[in-house]
């Protein structure tokens, strides 16, 4: 299946008042049109960074200094900025963690709704107000046509994540982008708002990059999966095979790490990594999770290849490699 | 339903027999109520039911976990417990006595032991003081050691949460959110409390991280022979830590019973589908049977006549519109359902 | 919205009441008294008496206010000035205009600078337009206005000879609509340069904290041009901390007025009000006083206004009072 963007080799460096930081570092991947990619990892991996570099959003102080970013053909880090405008909201979009402060607190519902439709699907006033009107009922919104005229103030912060979603999947974009876009939310809310976009994406053909920290949601929700450690992939792989045969030391502990409701003996303990992200990771040579994990031996001063372990599933790691040669001497 | 079993599972001081001993800490139908002021004359004319009614023990060497969405009250009896904010209505027992009964100097003594861990490590801790001195001045303001020892005492605190001693001369800010919760739990033990309140306590770490923190906090309650009362919305969390496990929804206690049966076997319908809602982290089980709720819970300004969830539930019935169901159960395991599960 | 109004209005009841002892017992406190600044000392002593006894200022002190309470809330009388007898209220009503002329005037102009300029040098943080603009505000700031006053009549009308240095129209003659914005030029300047000195440094970190929003982030993520997402999605909100700043330009404006009417003899209420206390003329202060305190409460009121209508939050917040 042909790819509909195509992430390749990225790297995107941030002027700071203590100099240049690389944040993200050789990501690569590729979406499929339709399906649900999910870029998981803690803060600070670099995995908000890599969605707003799709969707060229982040600041005067960053720069891309390696790379292509392919949407059906076209190289988004070199469009002229009006041509970016035309993707954006329309072709890409994308909602945000924070509905509480996602939508402008001065403009009605309706008015922030409209504004996306009319900037890019050439409808007239009553046209787009229409549209606006079926796209809040779509996304399960009671009194859509009273809720056009309220403010932001006056919806829960479910109910604005729907607006957004209303928002975000107005012009039927071909790519979806959701940086987070439940963790601010209570758990009943959140089964709703993923059941929802799930729903609504799977309807209209959008494809969705989740960003998340939650393996729960990621398991619910991915049909592929790239895990994120301190700006680099470092595991990718189909949601089933990540979750029963994780490769990456990183992703083993993830999953170990997660407390789970089914119960716990008396003396049990979780497995919690040791130590925490270095902070200037971008200087270290060699494997950057060597110095939390408990495989790591001499080799992992060089940085370990990002290699396919098999078909669908790669890691960055020395030893999953060797798993690999040690299946491919046995073939 | 017998006494002894409803005491079994809210420990009620109601029913609590003679001669029994009392719980380490327990709420007698505590209740916050926070005035709505608007019109004319700016008089209170409705309020926010923050916290109704709830009655709940806490027993000496347990850690009871407290569960619920936001709004729903259960940071507000955190709060209570620790004197951050002041009940409108019931009592908090500790040791079985009152609390609001206390002198002055009983209170302070009293709040040594009742200490709190919050859930942002970061603003909970003064920016402008060492991590020495902000571990020290509990200790000198309640004169817990004498001066010339508060520095040893500093270091055994930074020992026992697992933080390097030369972080004495370090400032908040110079540390990872999971070492500044460690800072935060230092700062709790430091009176050597019976009973901390930790708020949320893993919420804004990252989860390998999380882990670190929720290993910590058992391994101190069973060296400290502590009593935690666990407030937080990750179930996960919640399940790892507590021996018992209370479920509240607007302002009520719905559910109480021991982590596994409570979570195995639900009573209340709001607790299954809260449990049903929490994202499994195993791809296989994506398309289970679960309950899905609809829409927002309700405001507590205004909450529902009758039982409070019934806007929500799929189960609801007339009766269930009409009157409010009691907590009821038995083998410690009580649930507020007209239609248990 | 109805209730809240008519709640701020009985709120400003008493507080004008309060004023108005204040001033008068402050004023009572000064040295002198209108008959000593008017009158001849050789004059005899049963005509200062006589004087006195004509201007009530014999009566106890108290009773003196009470009277002037009694005939302000009776017949709306702000009574007599003590010096040209002219009734206080036709005084005030006549330098009125010149002064909300100029303040008015300044006003306007000072946030047609300061708006557009604190916007564009937000959203150019660090830029050399942005230091500029940064620079202008500080020294719109900081020059005194009489300094600034008197040095542009040194250049404009004593160098150059451009612009007229004094009053409001030429003497004889004059008074057409352009004779009077010459004379506006020179004070209007001075004024603006400080409205918009104040209100650039303002509006810009009003903006540079708006600039910062998530919900800007959404705008974008919209396809929305930059000058949309910073013309309409922030405007509006630095809108709203920029409205209440407007509703003390006024009271602000009123005191500077008092300095610049005086170097450039503007006939308006501070030059009214400098002269009227210098002669100690008590009516007339009392008159100006209640109406200058009108003035700032109106302006706060007329602030909380404008927030309702800038701000749906607060608009919201007001219906719900009006409801219940």
């Amino acid at each position: 299946m042909t790819s509909l963007l195509d992430v390749s080799h990225l790297r995107m460096a941030f002027d700071t008042d203590r100099g240049k930081v690389v944040s993200v570092e050789d990501v690569s991947f590729s979406l499929r049109p339709g399906e649900t990619l999910a870029i998981v990892g803690e803060s600070g991996c670099g995995k908000s960074v890599t969605a707003l570099s799709i969707m060229r959003l982040l600041g005067k102080n960053s720069r891309c200094e390696g790379g292509e970013i392919q949407f059906e053909g076209t190289d988004l880090m070199s469009l002229s900025d009006a041509d970016m405008r035309e993707i954006r909201g329309n072709r890409i979009s994308m909602i945000f963690q924070e509905p509480m402060t996602s939508l402008n607190p001065v403009f009605t519902i309706g008015y922030q709704l409209t504004e996306t439709i009319r900037l890019h699907l050439n409808q007239n006033k009553k046209q787009a107000r229409a549209s606006a009107i079926e796209m809040l009922r779509k996304v399960g919104l009671p009194r859509p046509e009273a809720i056009m005229g309220e403010y932001p103030f006056a919806l829960s912060g479910g109910m604005r994540q729907r607006v957004m979603i209303a928002m975000a999947l107005a012009c039927q974009p071909k790519v979806l982008i959701a940086d987070e876009p439940t963790t601010a939310l209570d758990v009943t809310v959140q089964a709703q708002i993923m059941s929802l976009m799930k729903g609504l994406c799977e309807e209209s053909g959008t494809a969705i990059i989740l960003i998340t920290h939650d393996l729960g949601v990621v398991a619910e929700m991915a049909d592929r999966v790239i895990v994120m450690y301190a700006g680099q992939v470092v595991e990718e792989a189909d949601v089933f095979q990540l979750f029963e045969n994780p490769q990456h030391p990183y992703t083993q502990g993830l999953l170990q790490s997660i407390p789970h409701l089914d119960g716990f003996e008396e003396e049990e303990r979780l497995v919690s990594i040791p130590g925490s992200v270095p902070a200037r990771y971008s200087q270290a040579e060699g494997c950057r999770f060597a110095n939390r994990c408990s495989l790591a031996s001499e080799r992992c001063r060089t940085q370990p290849p990002y290699a396919y372990v098999e078909e669908g599933h790669a890691a960055r790691c020395w030893e999953a490699e060797a798993a690999s040669e040690e299946e491919e001497a046995y073939a | 339903m017998r006494n002894s079993e409803l005491k079994d599972a809210v420990g009620s001081a109601s029913v609590r027999s003679a001669g029994e001993a009392a719980p380490l800490l327990e709420l007698d139908a505590l209740q916050k109520h926070y005035p709505v002021r608007r019109g004319l004359l700016n008089r209170p004319q409705s309020s926010v039911r923050a916290v109704d009614g709830v009655s709940l023990a806490v027993r000496q060497g347990e850690a009871l976990g407290l569960v619920g969405e936001s709004g729903c009250g259960k940071s507000t009896i955190g709060r209570a417990i620790v004197g951050l904010e002041k009940p409108t209505g019931g009592r908090i027992l500790f040791e079985g006595e009152d609390m609001a009964g206390y002198s002055e100097a009983k209170l302070r003594n009293a709040r040594t032991k009742l200490q709190m861990v919050f859930q942002d490590p970061y603003s909970s801790l003064n920016p402008r003081m060492t991590v020495g001195s902000l571990l020290a001045e509990p200790l000198r303001v309640h004169g817990i050691v004498p001066k010339p020892d508060a520095a040893r005492e500093v270091d055994r605190l930074l020992d026992i949460v697992g933080l390097p001693r030369n972080s004495q001369d370090r400032y908040p800010h110079e540390f990872s959110g999971g070492q500044r919760q460690r800072i935060g739990i230092a700062r709790a033990l430091a009176l050597k409390p019976k009973l901390i309140v930790c708020d949320e306590p893993v919420s804004a770490l990252d989860v390998s991280i999380q882990a670190q923190v929720l290993n910590l906090l058992k391994d101190l309650q069973q060296e400290f022979d502590l009593t935690y009362l666990f407030i937080a919305h990750g179930l996960g969390a919640v399940r790892y830590i507590s021996d018992r496990i209370a479920v509240m929804y607007l302002g009520k206690l719905v559910e109480v019973g021991p982590a596994k049966e409570l979570f195995l076997r639900p009573k209340h319908p709001y607790t299954k589908a809260l449990l049903d809602a929490y994202p499994v982290p195993n791809p296989q089980l994506r398309n289970r049977e679960r309950i899905m709720l609809q829409g927002d819970a309700p405001s507590p300004a205004d909450p529902p006549r009758g039982c409070r969830f019934h806007t929500r539930c799929p189960l609801a019935t007339p009766q269930c519109r009409e009157s409010e169901p009691e907590l009821k159960g038995d083998g410690g395991h009580a649930a507020a359902c007209f239609f248990p599960l | 919205m109805f209730n809240y109004v008519i709640r701020r209005l009985l709120i400003a009841l008493p507080v004008l009441l309060g004023v108005t002892v204040i001033n008068f017992i402050i004023m009572r406190m000064a040295p002198g008294n209108p008959v000593d600044m008017l009158v001849n000392p050789k004059l005899p002593a049963a005509a200062i008496e006589a004087k006195r006894l004509e201007l009530g200022l014999n009566d106890p002190a108290y009773m003196q206010y009470l009277n002037w309470l009694r005939n302000l809330v009776l017949h709306g009388d702000l009574g007599y000035s003590m010096i040209s007898y002219a009734p206080v209220t036709e005084l005030i009503g006549s330098r009125m205009g010149p002064t909300l002329l100029l303040m008015g005037a300044a006003l306007v102009l000072g946030l047609a600078i300061a708006i557009p300029l604190g916007v564009l040098s937000a959203s150019r943080q660090y830029s050399k337009l942005d230091y500029t603009a940064v620079t202008g505000s500080f020294l719109g700031i900081s020059i005194p206005n009489f300094f600034l006053g008197l040095a542009l009549i040194y250049l404009f009308s004593l160098q150059l000879n451009w612009l007229p240095s004094s009053g409001m129209r030429e003497l004889g003659g004059g008074g057409g609509f352009l004779d009077v914005l010459l004379h506006l030029i020179l004070p209007v300047i001075v004024l603006t340069a400080n409205v918009a000195g104040r209100n650039i440094r303002y509006v810009r970190s009003s903006m540079l904290e708006i600039l910062d929003q998530d919900y800007l982030r959404t705008a974008r993520a919209k396809g929305l041009r930059e000058f949309l997402v910073v013309n309409r999605h922030a405007m509006r909100n630095a809108l709203i901390p920029i409205v209440t700043v407007l509703g003390m330009e006024i009271p602000i404006l009123f005191g500077g007025a008092v300095v610049i009417e005086q170097i450039f003899s503007w006939p308006g209420i501070g030059q009214l009000t400098l002269s009227s206390i210098m002669n100690r003329d008590y009516s007339t202060i009392m008159g100006l006083n209640l109406a200058a305190a009108v003035i700032v409460i109106a302006a706060n009121l007329l602030t909380d206004i404008a927030y309702a209508l800038v701000d749906p939050r607060i608009k919201n917040s007001y219906r719900g009072a009006a409801q219940s």
